[in-house]
């Protein structure tokens, strides 16, 4: 009795432990979170000023002026090309396709790899095909065509996520009224599917802004002293930015580097509220 | 009857467009490995593979030029290795708490936590790992600061949503009834969740570990602003002594790289990306191998 008594004081104690130990990560994960934002953006945003965000680059301003004009020209660009392709890839394999025929599931493995390779490689590509074979040189077309290809799988899965997420009597309902298969699909099944696949979009944005592996040789690290939209300047993002001010290794620059930190995540924190929100309406919908 | 035919004619077309849009993805991934090997095999022919994979002497400048990238592949395992040290016991019960012991008020805090976790991009977890994990760690462990340890931590803070939000799914897909057999039992609630809950969930938390293992191994500028860079010889790689993988070989070299040396940067690439193909696979065999199930 007193053997099996304490054996289970000895289980409790040890589920105490183990419980300790789970709530301690989970307080670690948003600690971790939270050191890091706070890190960047106390000693960012005070270092943020009107000539940084607006003005001439030069080494007195640094100025961040023209990647950020840059950073959207190129989020606006491979936008572009890659959501129309990823939206008819969805609906080619939510709407279209036999489950589990041999082009399905070669198209499948094909996005899976895509969303597996990392940023370096696309850039290697990016540099021998569009800026040496191409011709483009160190551009920002270049870029945008790496960057168009790398986000793909993020459109697609989110896109076709969204269109499978809407219910099929919208689409009885549509073609018992005698619509055509397509019409259905962009009359019907896209605008209800819109809040998912612009959050996919969104998260695209978010990989766009942020990325500087792939860029770094295709778009370059160039920076032009006013914004300039010329598809064949080499011009760096606002992710370049940061990194070149950050091995610059000065104090100046790497102040200037905490304040591009603070605007890139100032940025993500808007991406994360949006994609929140329009994730929420998906939610909803389905429950209807 | 006109218009009958010209939907008809755009049904066909329109199918035919959603097609080839589909079939993009599978002509970049061909692309990439096409345009890759091609510039990257015939330089590895010429260093002679052998050299290139098991010589552990980088010296493209040297006269005679060296390329072995021995050394950068064991760095590479080195820092992946660390990552999921750090990285997984942390994002694993950070998951079984999400699932099983937090309450939803707080739920609405950390889950939240971890998608901007993963939003963050690698050039804002490189720049904080060089202002604040490398002073940390030349501090307190010791070296320069630039070093395994770094990369190892902020690595380990990267896979950290990849490794939750992943592993979440996974625990909260075991069906109610295994608990509930195990409270039967007479477990508690711990002994449940550790013995019953997340083996059953072990093809999830593995799929996210391989995630993980991915995007580590692929990570390059969070990298290469901790890890010093420096190519060491194989006996002199020590956790704290700074560390080149094969990613940052790539970004630290290739502005200045021609001829041979870029091809050699290039083939540098080459071998990441079949690292990659084999983490895929070994995922898709999972997935199959949790279907059969």
């Amino acid at each position: 009795m007193d053997r099996t008594l304490d054996n289970l004081k000895q289980r409790k104690i040890k589920s105490q432990i183990f419980k300790s130990f789970v709530w301690f990560c989970g307080i670690l994960t948003v600690g971790i979170l939270v050191y890091i934002l706070l890190f960047i953006l106390l000693k960012g945003v005070p270092k943020i000023n009107m000539e940084f965000l607006f003005g001439e680059y030069n080494s007195e301003t640094l100025s961040a002026f023209s990647s950020i004009i840059t950073t959207v020209q190129m989020i606006v660009l491979s936008l572009l090309i890659s959501v129309p392709i990823g939206v008819f890839c969805a609906i080619y394999l939510a709407e279209y396709s036999k489950r589990g025929n041999k082009p399905v599931k070669v198209i499948r493995l094909a996005i899976d790899t895509l969303a597996g390779i990392p940023s370096i490689v696309y850039g290697l590509f990016g540099m021998i095909f569009f800026v040496n074979i191409l011709g483009f040189r160190a551009s920002v077309l270049s870029g945008v065509c790496t960057i168009s290809i790398m986000i793909l799988p993020v459109i697609i899965s989110s896109s076709e996520e969204a269109i499978k997420s809407v219910p099929d009597t919208y689409r009885e309902g549509s073609l018992g009224l005698g619509a055509t298969r397509l019409r259905t699909v962009f009359r019907i099944v896209l605008p209800t599917a819109m809040p998912g696949i612009l959050a996919g979009i969104i998260l695209a944005i978010g990989r766009i802004v942020g990325e500087t592996a792939a860029l770094i040789f295709t778009s370059g690290t160039n920076v032009l002293k006013y914004p300039s939209l010329d598809l064949f300047a080499s011009q760096r993002t606002l992710a370049i930015h940061m990194y070149m001010l950050a091995s610059e290794g000065l104090p100046h620059s790497r102040d200037m580097a905490f304040a591009t930190g603070a605007i890139l995540i100032l940025v993500v924190f808007f991406i994360n509220y949006s994609t929140t929100k329009l994730a929420g309406r998906i939610g909803r919908m389905q429950n209807d | 009857m006109q218009n009958i035919k010209e939907s008809n004619f755009s049904e066909i077309t329109m199918q035919a467009i959603f097609f080839l849009s589909a079939l993009i993805s599978v002509l970049a991934v061909l692309a990439i490995c096409l345009f890759l090997f091609m510039r990257g095999i015939p330089a590895i022919a010429e260093i002679g593979a052998i050299d290139f994979i098991f010589n552990e002497k980088w010296g493209p400048t040297n006269t005679p030029a060296s390329y072995g990238i021995l050394s950068m592949i064991v760095g590479s395992i080195y820092v992946t290795a660390g990552a999921i040290v750090i990285g997984v016991p942390i994002g694993l019960l950070c998951a079984i708490f999400l699932v099983e012991f937090c309450p939803s008020s707080v739920y609405k805090i950390v889950k939240p936590a971890v998608n901007l976790l993963a939003g963050i991009p690698s050039i804002i977890y490189g720049f904080f790992g060089m202002e604040a994990i490398v002073p940390f760690v030349r501090e307190n462990m010791g070296g320069n600061g630039y070093s395994i340890m770094s990369a190892s931590i902020i690595l380990g803070i990267m896979i950290l949503p990849t490794v939750i939000s992943i592993s979440e799914s996974s625990i909260r897909a075991v069906p109610e009834s295994y608990a509930e057999g195990s409270y039967g039992l007479g477990a508690t609630k711990e002994e449940t969740v550790f013995k019953v809950v997340v083996p059953a969930a072990k093809s999830g938390i593995l799929t996210s570990i391989i995630l993980g293992i991915g995007r580590a191994i692929g990570e390059t500028m969070a990298v290469v602003m901790v890890a010093g860079n420096s190519v060491m010889p194989l006996d002199k790689i020590k956790i704290l002594k700074p560390i080149r993988t094969l990613t940052t070989n790539i970004v630290t070299e290739m502005s200045y790289a021609s001829g041979l040396h870029e091809s050699a940067l290039i083939s540098t690439g080459v071998v990441l990306f079949v690292f990659i193909i084999i983490l895929n696979a070994s995922l898709s065999s999972i997935k199959s191998k949790a279907q059969r199930n």
